[in-house]
């Protein structure tokens, strides 16, 4: 059977079209709002990650710090993320939704604990910063049994031995991390340049879905919308900073944000 | 699996294929993008080690320029005043960076200089690792960047001034608690963008493996030391001997200790002193003694302070050089076979350790160190005059001037 993942990118192709994913951080600026926003941005995203804050991120940027941040703040628990999905997925029921943070969250809710939540919830896919392989066999092991997708991770320095092994690893996607760079920072390379390293990637294995992620805005998305998919999530993580401070209501803005995205890649 | 030391070989090296020690501690646990200048590291500072002329540019260092050996001194006074064991010290802060944290340092610059790196950039807490950076990169030639959470930048200020003054941009952390935690996760985050043209120095034995190995191989030159000049005033290493050491991130302690690991327990035993915080206070940076859970911080798995849900907790302690909410894989390891005992000494007993210390003695411990002391002045009383104690005094205590003027009303310089 596909998963869902697999059918929304099979989809997507057929309209010609990259999959667009959308990061914002679970209890983000609540537990309440953060789900209305994901309810409401799924109708123009196709796939949504929600990442579960950790006090300490070393790969994120300043924006997804100051999600994080305000949504420990909040009280956030890990088991709000599972509540979280599970809402969302009774009303989008075929849309995927990956859950993203870092790995002692799942360390300490224990791995088959944290896979159980996930399968309950509807959980589709997972990725792990710091969890890189060959660090994570045994728990991407464990998600494919559980049919939860393990998202590999490359970076400009993965060398290409070691881009073979993780692809070969990998289940049915795979994010390509831009440039060098925590999440959120200014695009340093051209998208010309980050294409070709995506069409090199492509090479290796042209069946496995490969995202771009890491400073995609909507000023850049439009010259990437080349590959099988992006994604965005400083940029919206921005935009709730900001429509805080303007005592704006996060939800709409968002919504026109990712409207506005999904515009730009049709 | 059984934990067990193996003997003969160094400790830094008894780690698995996955970097983990008693396949429990440490590991890489890093974003992708590392995972290549890890890698690169690990390469060269394996190749650097069976390298003569890197070895002879190490001891070269060593001798003329940190002016090893540190000197070890019998405390006689404090002997003569607590009536039990003899104390003695080795003042590894009497060198020109008045920390242990010149070793790591040397060898990270010698080894940024082979990579072909112009920039080098290190987290700090109390200041004492930034100052170390600043001073041995303008040396050799190398650009350094420092980062140092709000917080301790206001609570160590003469180590700020001493950085900038060596030409070293010390880049404020405002996230988090703003203190040694947030420093190396900022310092961490610098590395992930630029680690091209970046060599990152981790300021103790913790992050991913080859930094916890860096750093406990370049520090064990105090145990090595140490070794030559007990047996010297000795003529031999003395039947009752107790190493005691301060332990935040755990790479003074590791260098103080690593000659001495293979001995009997009953012959030669570590004790580690971690940060317990203000007496007033739940609060602590002392994750070995009050059985912390296991976690995975900056890279390596190692028992560490945190919620049920795993967030990091927060760390009270008044020496900024000992606030991790963490500790070195090593100690975690050395800790559960049974080989060194921790136990913690609070602000104030670190703070009375230091008065009794700086009065009865020509030595001045910063307040890391004195939480060693604070533990060797509770034991002294009750040990025979043959224990020997001998306390790592890895830090001067100039850097602390203004805290210890603002809690004692005094400091003498």
């Amino acid at each position: 059977m596909k998963s869902e993942i697999q059918l929304t990118f099979e989809n997507c192709k057929k309209e010609k079209r990259p999959v667009l994913l959308t990061y914002t951080v679970a209890s983000d600026p609540n537990k309440k709002k953060s789900l209305q926003i994901i309810n409401s941005i799924a109708k123009h995203a196709d796939i949504i990650e929600l990442g579960f804050p950790h006090s300490t991120p070393v790969g994120d940027g300043g924006q997804i710090q100051t999600s994080s941040n305000r949504a420990i703040k909040n009280g956030f628990k890990m088991r709000d993320a599972f509540q979280i999905v599970n809402k969302f997925k009774k009303i989008y029921k075929n849309k995927p939704v990956i859950l993203m943070g870092y790995y002692n969250m799942i360390y300490q809710y224990g791995e088959n604990n944290f896979l159980k939540e996930c399968k309950k919830a509807g959980v589709s896919g997972i990725i792990c910063v710091d969890l890189p392989w060959p660090e994570n066999k045994n728990f991407a092991k464990k998600c494919k049994k559980k049919l939860i997708n393990f998202i590999q991770l490359l970076a400009p320095t993965t060398t290409k031995d070691r881009m073979k092994q993780i692809i070969k690893a990998s289940h049915d996607m795979v994010y390509y991390i831009s440039m060098l760079s925590t999440t959120g920072g200014k695009l340093k390379i051209s998208p010309r340049k980050i294409l070709d390293s995506y069409k090199k990637i492509k090479r290796i294995n042209s069946k496995k879905n490969l995202v771009i992620g890491f400073g995609i805005t909507d000023k850049t998305i439009k010259s990437l919308k080349s590959a099988d998919g992006l994604v965005v999530g400083s940029l919206l993580c921005k935009t709730i900073t900001n429509s805080l401070k303007m005592r704006q209501n996060p939800v709409t803005k968002l919504d026109k944000v990712v409207y506005n995205l999904k515009n730009k890649i049709l | 699996m059984s934990l067990k030391i193996k003997k003969g070989i160094p400790l830094i090296d008894q780690h698995d294929k996955n970097g983990m020690w008693g396949g429990k501690f440490g590991g890489n646990f890093v974003p992708e993008t590392l995972k290549k200048p890890i890698e690169d590291l690990e390469k060269l500072f394996s190749k650097l080690r069976k390298d003569k002329s890197f070895i002879r540019e190490r001891d070269y260092y060593f001798e003329n320029y940190v002016g090893a050996p540190t000197p070890l001194i019998k405390l006689d006074n404090l002997t003569d005043h607590l009536g039990g064991a003899q104390l003695w010290a080795k003042v590894v802060s009497e060198n020109p960076g008045t920390a242990h944290k010149v070793y790591a340092c040397i060898v990270h610059c010698l080894i940024a200089k082979r990579a072909g790196k112009r920039y080098v950039c290190t987290d700090t807490g109390a200041g004492m690792q930034g100052k170390n950076l600043a001073m041995v990169a303008k040396k050799f030639g190398l650009k350094a960047k420092i980062f140092m959470g709000v917080r301790d930048i206001e609570r160590q200020q003469k180590n700020v001034i001493v950085m900038k003054k060596y030409g070293a941009e010390v880049i404020p952390v405002t996230s988090g608690s703003q203190t040694l935690v947030d420093a190396v996760s900022e310092c961490m985050r610098f590395w992930v963008a630029n680690c091209q043209d970046v060599h990152m120095v981790i300021g103790s034995t913790v992050g991913p493996t080859v930094f916890v190995k860096i750093s406990g191989y370049s520090t064990s030159q105090i145990s090595r030391e140490l070794k030559v000049q007990l047996i010297e005033e000795f003529g031999r290493i003395p039947e009752k001997l107790k190493l005691l050491n301060c332990v935040g991130g755990g790479s003074s302690a590791y260098g103080f200790w690593s000659e001495f690991i293979d001995y009997n327990k009953k012959h030669v035993q570590l004790i580690g002193v971690e940060a317990g915080g203000s007496k007033k206070s739940k609060l602590h940076a002392a994750p070995l003694s009050n059985n912390s859970k296991l976690g995975i911080l900056h890279g390596a798995k190692a028992y560490c302070i945190q919620d049920n849900d795993g967030q990091i907790g927060e760390t009270e302690s008044l020496s900024s050089g000992l606030d991790y909410p963490s500790v070195s894989p090593l100690h975690c390891f050395l800790k559960d076979t049974g080989r060194a005992e921790y136990t913690s000494a609070t602000d104030e007993e670190a703070l009375n350790a230091y008065k009794l210390v700086s009065k009865l003695e020509n030595i001045s411990p910063s307040l890391e160190p004195s939480h060693a002391f604070a533990t060797a002045i509770s034991l002294a009383p009750k040990l025979s005059k043959d224990t020997i104690l001998c306390i790592d005094s890895c830090g001067h205590s100039l850097k602390d001037s203004e805290i210890i003027r603002e809690k004692l009303g005094f400091y003498t310089e």
